[in-house]
């Protein structure tokens, strides 16, 4: 079951434009996760694939048929819910029993998916309590199963882990990913985390400002993010954005962030200004006098197998750098920072320009 | 440590003689009255309330001689019917209201809640003129059909319904689920603690009337059981008082019963995880 949206767009009021011009592809059995900060659109995408909410412009196509009147049932799909969306006043069992029920499947193949599904989601023995006798992870699994034991094959799943704590975020995490796996689904996943979408994903989807600012595979958006907007999105820390200049003699040079780094490229470079993206782990940071340095310490974090330095260069920049290992430094310590080999390039617009980069001439 | 002590047990003991005055205040008048019903008319004539000349006789007089079981038959016919069909159409409005788009939604509902604004008093006119017209006087129809359904109680459900989670409708819409089903299989149970509610007070309501039923009804074949005792009480042959106390006893008890089943629906509800 591939689902396709051609050029989709959502108003409300004829004003206030939710989303514009949306376009994918999602193939069969493909894990799709839809990313944004909290307000772009992500979950009124995933409602109107679903049929819940009516799309203003464009087509939504499940298997190369145009379903935009269709309604939701007729599109053969299940969604998984964020607060779940059990029944307080049924048992686990009936819960997942009554998507099959108002379909009016037979009672004996209602009993087999529904026992399978809750064999699948570990809660046979829960089966016969009520959903506030369960954990949250529980509740969720619940509402897992009753995804696995309806016979469609596309599920939506709107940010079904925010609710649970970190550690239990992780482990089901693992086990959305291994039933998508196992059962062949089709699952379009809404999410704001970006480690959910990069642990997950075949495909990513990233929405933001009402448009999709680019669709990859996870190592594809944080190795080649379309903008500047995408690269801060994905990694953390977050990447450093710094401004940078051509140099006036020579076009292979760049000064970044005034005149405290200079870097030489292989190639001319197409802008007179431009910014500079540089993930921290790219960044070393050494001990220095002060008349050698070009920035000082803010403070640092330790987390253990690494640490993270929080700086402000000389021009009034800050950065964020990622030292492996244990590194301390004093507040104000000056330190000279240098830049490692993997740059990403952005116009005075946000998008990125292709650049390659061999060495680094610090000036 | 010691004057802190001190001061909360003499709290303790003001708050608590507060309690028991309220206590007597509010419960003696029902204490009397059913200790009273339990007495013979000439010890209660007498004043003589201490008398020890208990006995149950007020009560087999009151069944035996008087028309009471026709009233409690009537108030219980009038009652049910009346909560049944609030229950059903003040939770089919509500469910307009929250889960219908329709042009004029709001208007409607803010005439609803107008209705609330108005005492029943100032409507008694013009539903007695009704209810003439439609010569419905003195039938259980004349009780029943003013009170089929209440904005009070649209107005309960609507904003029980409103507190339900939006995406159970999306999961009712993506399971195919039509507006009856949806209402009947999921709005209905999820809201059974309101509807259990809204049944007391409505039956209770009913149970209660006074007024409405004194202008509509002229005879023991349909009058409830307020306007009953009152009837008892003003038939010339009628002074004795220890029967009169004990038709008020028996009135009470439909009451309390109703109260006792609400009360441990209420409790037992009020912790169901509903969603979260």
């Amino acid at each position: 079951m591939s689902i396709s949206l051609r050029n989709v767009r959502k108003d409300y009021d004829s004003q206030t434009e939710v989303l514009k011009d949306v376009s994918a592809d999602v193939q069969t059995g493909e894990f799709f996760v839809i990313v944004g900060p909290s307000g772009c659109g992500k979950s009124t995408l995933l409602r109107m694939i679903a049929g819940l909410t009516p799309i203003t412009d464009g087509d939504v196509l499940i298997n190369d048929k145009v379903v935009n009147d269709l309604p939701p049932k007729a599109r053969k799909l299940t969604m998984v819910f964020q607060n779940y969306a059990l029944y307080p006043f049924q048992t686990v069992w009936d819960n997942v029993a009554f998507g099959l029920k108002a379909r009016k499947l037979n009672q004996s193949d209602i009993q087999h998916r529904v026992d399978h599904a809750l064999e699948m989601v570990n809660l046979t023995e829960f089966s016969k309590r009520k959903p506030r006798e369960l954990s949250g992870g529980q509740r969720q699994r619940v509402a897992l199963a009753r995804a696995v034991a309806s016979d469609a094959e596309i599920c939506l799943m709107d940010e079904p882990l925010s609710n649970l704590d970190a550690q239990l975020r992780i482990k089901m995490r693992q086990e959305i990913y291994n039933l998508q796996r196992k059962l062949g689904l089709t699952l379009i996943y809404v999410t704001h985390d970006q480690v959910e979408a990069m642990t997950m994903a075949d495909h990513i989807m990233v929405l933001n400002d009402q448009h999709v600012q680019q669709i990859g595979t996870p190592s594809d958006i944080y190795q080649h993010p379309a903008n500047e907007f995408v690269a801060q999105f994905f990694g953390t820390p977050q990447i450093n954005i710094l401004p940078a200049k051509r140099s006036s003699e020579n076009d292979h040079l760049l000064t970044i962030a005034s005149d405290d780094i200079e870097i030489a490229l292989n190639e001319a470079v197409p802008v007179a200004e431009l910014r500079v993206g540089v993930r921290p782990d790219q960044l070393r940071v050494s001990r220095t006098d002060s008349v050698e340095s070009n920035a000082v310490v803010k403070n640092t974090e330790f987390l253990g197998d690494e640490t993270i330095v929080y700086a402000t260069l000389n021009s009034g920049d800050n950065i964020r750098a990622v030292i492996s290992g244990q590194v301390s430094f004093r507040a104000y310590e000056p330190i000279k920072v240098t830049i490692g080999s993997n740059l990403l390039f952005f116009n005075n617009q946000g998008q990125r320009i292709a650049l390659s980069k061999e060495e680094v001439v610090h000036a | 440590m010691e004057v802190v002590a001190k001061q909360s047990l003499s709290h303790k003991i003001l708050n608590y003689a507060l309690l028991i005055i309220l206590t007597v205040v509010v419960l003696g008048p029902f204490l009397i009255g059913l200790w009273t019903s339990l007495l013979p008319t000439m010890d209660i004539a007498k004043g003589n309330f201490l008398s020890l000349h208990i006995s149950l006789t007020n009560y087999v007089d009151a069944f035996t001689k008087t028309p009471i079981l026709q009233y409690l038959g009537n108030s219980l016919w009038i009652s049910a019917l009346t909560t049944a069909a609030q229950l059903i159409f003040c939770s089919m409005s509500a469910y307009a209201f929250v889960f219908l788009r329709f042009r004029g939604r709001h208007v409607l509902f803010i005439l609803f809640l107008a209705t609330m604004m108005l005492p029943f008093e100032a409507e008694i006119i013009p539903n007695f003129m009704t209810i003439k017209a439609m010569g419905l006087l003195n039938t259980y129809s004349a009780m029943i059909v003013p009170f089929l359904t209440s904005a009070f109680g649209t107005f309960m459900l609507r904003q029980s319904f409103l507190q339900m989670p939006a995406e159970l409708k999306e999961a009712a819409d993506i399971e195919g689920l039509g507006h009856f089903q949806f209402y009947w299989k999921i709005v209905l149970p999820y809201n059974r603690i309101s509807l259990i509610t809204l049944g007391a007070y409505s039956f209770l309501g009913a149970w209660n009337q006074y007024l409405w039923p004194m202008l509509t009804t002229f005879s023991n074949a349909f009058r409830p059981v307020q306007n009953g005792l009152r009837q008892l009480q003003s038939e010339e042959t009628f002074n004795d008082w220890g029967m009169i106390q004990a038709t008020a006893a028996i009135v009470v008890i439909p009451t309390l019963i109703v109260l006792f089943i609400g009360q441990h629906y209420f409790k037992s509800g009020v912790n169901e995880g509903a969603v979260k």
